[in-house]
C-alpha cells in the first residue's frame, strides 16, 4: 500500500482547487484520482462562457476555466491519475481505485478530499409517467453527446425542469439547429439564474411554462410527444390544462444530487438537506482527516464558489497532515431557522482561527427580507435582501472576534426574517 | 425441415429451448423484439413462488409446486442468482384473518412444505420494519426471490450452447398446417418444423388462434411498480404480500435479488398488448397499497417505477399447456402470468419430454447443463478484483457507476450467444444503467461500446430496438 | 413609439423593464428599474445589444468537436449568422486554447476563437 500526504478523489473543479491550493501551502506529496480520460469534471462539456467571474475576473467557458486550473496542476508537478475509478474508501482513509494502466492499487492517505461532484436526477425520481421510450436524457447527457461526441440526441425537444444544464442545453440545441419547443417548471419560479432565462430562453423565444409540469410521455419506441399541465398549490396536475407538444426529445433539468457512494461507504455522517456530508468550518467531515468540497457537499450555483470552498478544504487538508488543525472540545451547531435549507458547515469549532463562511439556500423567494444570524439572543449578524430565491444561494461572513463575544454557546441560528 | 421451433423469448420460451437441448432435436427459438426476455419476464415482481395461492387442481397450482422445486438445481447449473428469503401473506384486519386460514388449507392441499400462520408479535419479530398495525400472516418457507433477467438469459445461453438456434427480430405473422409439421411464417423468413412451442406471452392467443378452433383470448392486465434504492435492501427480509383477490396477488413490498424493493404492482385490464405506460394514477395506486406495510415509505429514494403486462387467459382462467386436440404437434404453453416465473422450468420439462418422446428423439449426448454467468465485478473480493483486472483490464474501467460494472462485462455481454444488441440488453445482462441514475452517466459510454463491438454508428443504436433510437445524427457530416 | 419589455438580468430581481422606443427603433427612455445597474442594462439592450456566442466547430479527424466562442459579445442580430458561418470550418489540430478559427466573423471584428486544447 502507498501512502500520499493527500488524495484528493475527483479531478474536476473541486479537486483541482483543492490540490493547488494544498501545494501552495506547502503540500507536496499530492495525487488525485480522475474516473475519466482527462482532467477537468463536468467543466469540459459545459463549453458556454459565464465562468471565472470571480475568480478570474473575466468570462471564461468550461474547459477555458479548467484549463487554468490543469496548468497550474501542470506547472507545479501535482501527481493525477487518469481512467482511475476509486471503489472503495475506508473512514481511516486507505483508499481502493481500479484503472487498466495499474490494476487494482491501495493508498494510505493522510488526509482525503472527497471531490466527487454530483449527478443529474432521472426520470424514475420524480415518476414522470407515461411511455418508457428512447429519447428521454438527462440535460447533462444530452450536454456530453452534443459537446464531446458531436452527436445530436434529437431534433425537436422539450425541457423540463428550468434548471441551468437545462436553459443552456435549450439554447445549444438551439444554435445546433434543433427546435426547442419549450421549458417547463414545476415552481412558480425558475431554478435558474435569470441571465440564463433571458439569454437562452428569451433571446430565442422559447416559452418558459411556469407552474407547470410533464403528465404524459408518448411514442412507443422514440419519443413522439409530451403532454404539460399547469400545478395547483400542491404542485398537483390541473385537470383541463393539458398541452400537447410534438416532439423527440425530452430532457430533464430536475435538480443535482452530490454523489456520495463512496462518502457512504466510510460510514460518514450525512446531511439530508444537502445530500452531502455534515462538515466543520474547515470542511472536515465526522471522519477525522476526511474533507469534502464542491457538489459533493452541496449543490454550487457558480464554479467559482465552488473552487473557493475547494481550496480551503486543500488548505486544511494539509494544516491536518502538518497536525495544526484541532478540533475544539467544543462544537457549536448551525441551525437552520426559519427560510433556511441546506446549511453549510452545520457546525464549527468553538475557536474559529479564520473568518467562518455560512452557505445556504432560501426556502422560497423571499423579497425585501432580513438575513439574520444569531447565538441565543445575542446577533451576530443582520444582512438585508431585496431578493433572495432558492436557485441562489446565500453566503455569509462572521469574524472569529464576533462569535468569540457571545461567550459559552452551543448553536448559532440562521434565519430570514420577512 | 426443422424439428421444433419456439415462438417467444421470454422465460417459458428460453426454458423451454434449453429442455429441449437435451434432446438431439434441430430447433429454432423465434423472438418477436429486439431482444430476449422483452416482455412480461423483464416486468414482473421476480418471485419465486410457495404455491399456497394457486387453487388447487389448476395447472397453476400443479406447475408452480413443480417448479418451484426445480429452482435450487437449476439456478446451481446456469449461475443464477436466488434465494429463499420466505414469503409472508399479511392480514391487515382480524376479517382478513380468515383469508389466511383459507391460504394455509390451500397451501396444505397444495403440497407446499412448513407453511404455518404466525401472530402478530412474531410476526414483527421477524420483520421489525413491518407497519406495527399488521394482524397476523401466513409463513412460506418456499418463497423465494430470483433475477428474472438472468433466469431468462441463462436459459437462452444455455439452450444456444447446447444447439438452439435463436432468431431476434422475428414476428410470427402466420402459422400453417403442412405435411408433416408446420409452416412458420415470420418477419425474418419461414421456418419449417415438425412441432411448435407456442410461448408468445401476450400474444399466446393469436398464435394458438391459427391454428386451432379452441379459440382463447388473452386480458393484458397490467401491473405498476416502483422501485427502492438498494440502500433499503435489508429493510425487509421476507416477499411481503397483502391478502388476494380475484385480481391477483395483491400489491407487495418485495426485496429483490438485486437488492432494490418493488412496491406493486397494481392490476388494471388495459385493451392494448404493448401498453406499458406508467400512469399517475397507477403509481398513486402502488403507494398506497405498499403503504400498509411500508408506513414511510422512503419516496426520495425511489429510482424509477415501470409497468408489465400479465397474460390473463379469460378463456381458462388458468395456464393453457399442451396441445390443442385440433392442433397435433402443436404446443400451448399459453396464458402464462403468475406464477408464471417459478412454473417455467416445470412446463419446460414437461413440454420437452412431451415433444421429445412424439418425436422419437434421440438424447443430445454433447448436452452440457452447466453455463457460467457473467462474472460481477460488484461481488468480487478484493483479490478477485486484482486477479480479474490482471486478466483482462478492461474490468479496470467501471462504466456504471452506480451499479459497479465494468467494461469487461459489457463487452461480455455483447459477445456471449444470444448477446446484447441494445442498450436495455445490456442493462438487463449486467445491471449498468439500472442504479439510481438510470444510465445518465453510462448511456454514453455503453452507446460507444455497442458501436466498437458490433460495427454500428451511434445514430443505429436503440434502446430496445425498433425506432427506439438514441441519437438522431451527428453535428458534422464527415463522422456519419 | 413602440414599447419593449424587458427583464433585468443584473440581479435576481429580474426587474420587468419597459423601454420606450421611436418606431425607427431608436431609443428614448426604459422604465421599471429599481437600481442604476437596470437603467444602464436597458438602455443597452435596446441600442446596441450584444451576446457572447459560444459553439462547436469540426476538428478534421478528432472524434470529439472542437469548443470555440466569440472573442468578445456580438451583434445579437448576427447570432445566427456567426454560427453558419463556424459550422462551415474545418479546423486542423492540434488547436490550443486562444487560436483564432475564424478572424472577423461575418465581416465584424470580432474573432472565432478555440476554448480547448485538442491534440
Amino acid at each position: 500500500m502507498q501512502s500520499k500526504d493527500i488524495l484528493i478523489i475527483g479531478g474536476g473543479p473541486a479537486g483541482l482547487a483543492a490540490a493547488v491550493a494544498a501545494y501552495e501551502a506547502g503540500a507536496r506529496d499530492i495525487l488525485i484520482l480522475e474516473r475519466e480520460g482527462s482532467l477537468g469534471g463536468i467543466l469540459k462539456q459545459c463549453i458556454h462562457n459565464g465562468f471565472g467571474l470571480h475568480t478570474f475576473k473575466e468570462e471564461l467557458t468550461g474547459p477555458e476555466y479548467a484549463q487554468r486550473y490543469v496548468d497550474k496542476v501542470a506547472e507545479y508537478k501535482i501527481a493525477y491519475q487518469r481512467d482511475t475509478m476509486v471503489i472503495d474508501v475506508t473512514p481511516d482513509k486507505v483508499v481502493t481505485c481500479v484503472s487498466k494502466e495499474n490494476g487494482l492499487e491501495q493508498f494510505q492517505a493522510k488526509a482525503l478530499i472527497l471531490a466527487m461532484g454530483c449527478r443529474e436526477r432521472p426520470r424514475g425520481s420524480i415518476g414522470t409517467p407515461g411511455w418508457r421510450c428512447a429519447g428521454v436524457y438527462t440535460a447533462g447527457t444530452a450536454q456530453k453527446f452534443v459537446n464531446l461526441e458531436g452527436l445530436m440526441p434529437g431534433k425537436k425537444c422539450l425541457i423540463l425542469g428550468s434548471g441551468d444544464i437545462g436553459l443552456i442545453m435549450a439554447r445549444r440545441m438551439t444554435f445546433m439547429g434543433a427546435e426547442v419547443v419549450g421549458c417547463v417548471e414545476l415552481m412558480p419560479y425558475s431554478a435558474g439564474l435569470k441571465r440564463n432565462i433571458v439569454q437562452c430562453l428569451n433571446d430565442y423565444d422559447i416559452p418558459l411554462y411556469l407552474s407547470h409540469t410533464v403528465t404524459d410521455i408518448a411514442g412507443k419506441e422514440r419519443l413522439e410527444g409530451v403532454t404539460i399541465a399547469e400545478v395547483d398549490e400542491k404542485l398537483k396536475p390541473i385537470e383541463g390544462t393539458e398541452k400537447y407538444f410534438e416532439c423527440d426529445t425530452l430532457l430533464l433539468s430536475v435538480g443535482l444530487i452530490p454523489e456520495n457512494e463512496l462518502t457512504n461507504m466510510a460510514g460518514i455522517e450525512m446531511f439530508p438537506f444537502t445530500s452531502g456530508a455534515v462538515v466543520d468550518e474547515n470542511l472536515q467531515t465526522s471522519a477525522d482527516g476526511v474533507f469534502a468540497c464542491g457538489n459533493v457537499l452541496h449543490v454550487h450555483d457558480l464554479v467559482d464558489f465552488v473552487s473557493q470552498e475547494s481550496a480551503k478544504a486543500g488548505k486544511h487538508a494539509w494544516e491536518y497532515v502538518q497536525g495544526e488543525l484541532s478540533r475544539s472540545e467544543k462544537k457549536v451547531s448551525v441551525e437552520m431557522g426559519k427560510g433556511v435549507n441546506a446549511i453549510v458547515p452545520q457546525h464549527v469549532n468553538a475557536e474559529l482561527s479564520e473568518p467562518l463562511t455560512i452557505m445556504f439556500r432560501p426556502r422560497d423567494v423571499y423579497k425585501d427580507a432580513v438575513i439574520k444570524v444569531k447565538a441565543g439572543e445575542t446577533e451576530l449578524l443582520s444582512k438585508k435582501k431585496r431578493v433572495m430565491a432558492p436557485a441562489e444561494m446565500e453566503s455569509l461572513l462572521i469574524t472569529p472576534e464576533k462569535l468569540a463575544a457571545c461567550g459559552d454557546i452551543d448553536k448559532i441560528t440562521v434565519s430570514v426574517e420577512v | 425441415m426443422l424439428d421444433v421451433v419456439i415462438i417467444g423469448g421470454g422465460v417459458v420460451g428460453c426454458a423451454t429451448a434449453r429442455e429441449i437441448s437435451r434432446y438431439d432435436l434441430k430447433t429454432v427459438l423465434l423472438e418477436k423484439t429486439a431482444d430476449i426476455c422483452n416482455g412480461q419476464s423483464k416486468a414482473n415482481t421476480a418471485i419465486i413462488h410457495g404455491g399456497y395461492d394457486a387453487k388447487p387442481g389448476t395447472l397453476k397450482a400443479k406447475y408452480n409446486m413443480l417448479g418451484n422445486v426445480m429452482f435450487d438445481k437449476i439456478c446451481t447449473e446456469l449461475d443464477v442468482p436466488y434465494e429463499w428469503n420466505t414469503s409472508l401473506v399479511v392480514s391487515l384486519h382480524p376479517e382478513d384473518d380468515e383469508m389466511i386460514e383459507t391460504l394455509l388449507e390451500q397451501g396444505k392441499t397444495n403440497g407446499c412444505p412448513g407453511v404455518r400462520i404466525i401472530e402478530h408479535d412474531e410476526l414483527l419479530q421477524l420483520e421489525p420494519n413491518l407497519n406495527p398495525n399488521v394482524c397476523k400472516a401466513l409463513l412460506v418457507p418456499t418463497g423465494g426471490i430470483v433475477c428474472p433477467y438472468e433466469l431468462t438469459q441463462a436459459f437462452a445461453e444455455n439452450a444456444a450452447s447446447n444447439g438452439v438456434e435463436f432468431v431476434r427480430n422475428a414476428k410470427v405473422t402466420n402459422v400453417e398446417k403442412i405435411e408433416g409439421g408446420w409452416r412458420v411464417t415470420s418477419s425474418a423468413g419461414v421456418y419449417e418444423a415438425k412441432a411448435v412451442v407456442n410461448c408468445a406471452g401476450l400474444y399466446s392467443d393469436e398464435i394458438n388462434n391459427m391454428v386451432s378452433e379452441r379459440k382463447l383470448e388473452i386480458q393484458p392486465r397490467r401491473g405498476e411498480y416502483y422501485i427502492v434504492d438498494k440502500k433499503y435492501k435489508d429493510y425487509f427480509h421476507a416477499t411481503i404480500f397483502p391478502c388476494p383477490s380475484k385480481m391477483g396477488k395483491g400489491i407487495l413490498v418485495a426485496r429483490t435479488i438485486d437488492g432494490t424493493v418493488l412496491l406493486g404492482p397494481t392490476a388494471e385490464d388495459i385493451d392494448d398488448k404493448a401498453d406499458t405506460r406508467t400512469t399517475a394514477f397507477g403509481q398513486a395506486k402502488a403507494l398506497d397499497g405498499a403503504h400498509k406495510y411500508w408506513e414511510k415509505i422512503p419516496t426520495r429514494d425511489f429510482i424509477t417505477n415501470f409497468s408489465g403486462l400479465r397474460a390473463h387467459c379469460v378463456t381458462t382462467n388458468d395456464f393453457v399447456i399442451g396441445e390443442p386436440d385440433d392442433a397435433p404437434m402443436f404446443f400451448n404453453a399459453a396464458g402464462i402470468e403468475s406464477p408464471g416465473l417459478t412454473s417455467s422450468p416445470a412446463i419446460a420439462e414437461h413440454l420437452a419430454t412431451e415433444i421429445a418422446s412424439k418425436l422419437d428423439a434421440r438424447e443430445n449426448a454433447s448436452f452440457n447443463p452447466i453455463r457460467k454467468g457473467i462474472p460481477k465485478f460488484r461481488e468480487m473480493t478484493k483479490e478477485e478484483r486484482a486477479e480479474a483486472i490482471k486478466a483482462n483490464p478492461d474490468f479496470a474501467k467501471i462504466v456504471c457507476r452506480c451499479e459497479t460494472v465494468t467494461e469487461a462485462e459489457i463487452r461480455e455481454a455483447i459477445r456471449r450467444p444470444v448477446g446484447a444488441r441494445t442498450v436495455d440488453g445490456i442493462k438487463r445482462r449486467t445491471r449498468a444503467g439500472m442504479g439510481r441514475c438510470q444510465a445518465g452517466f453510462c448511456t454514453p459510454r455503453v452507446v460507444e461500446i455497442l458501436c466498437e463491438e458490433l460495427g454500428l454508428d451511434p445514430t443505429e443504436v436503440t434502446k430496445f430496438g425498433g425506432d427506439s433510437r438514441l441519437i438522431e445524427g451527428h453535428l458534422f457530416k464527415e463522422a456519419e | 413609439m413602440i414599447k419593449k419589455e424587458l427583464t433585468c438580468i443584473g440581479c435576481p430581481m429580474g426587474c420587468q423593464l419597459t423601454a420606450t422606443l421611436e418606431d425607427d427603433g431608436s431609443f428614448i427612455s426604459v422604465e421599471g428599474f429599481t437600481c442604476p445597474i437596470g437603467e444602464k442594462y436597458g438602455k443597452e439592450e435596446c441600442t446596441n445589444p450584444t451576446r457572447m456566442v459560444t459553439a462547436l466547430a469540426h476538428a478534421v479527424g478528432s472524434k470529439t468537436p472542437l469548443s470555440v466562442k466569440t472573442s468578445k459579445p456580438i451583434d445579437k442580430a448576427k447570432i445566427f449568422d456567426c454560427l453558419a458561418e463556424i459550422a462551415k470550418v474545418d479546423v486542423k489540430t492540434p488547436v490550443h486554447i486562444g487560436d483564432v478559427i475564424i478572424s472577423g466573423v461575418c465581416g465584424t471584428d470580432v474573432n472565432i476563437i478555440a476554448t480547448k486544447e485538442l491534440n
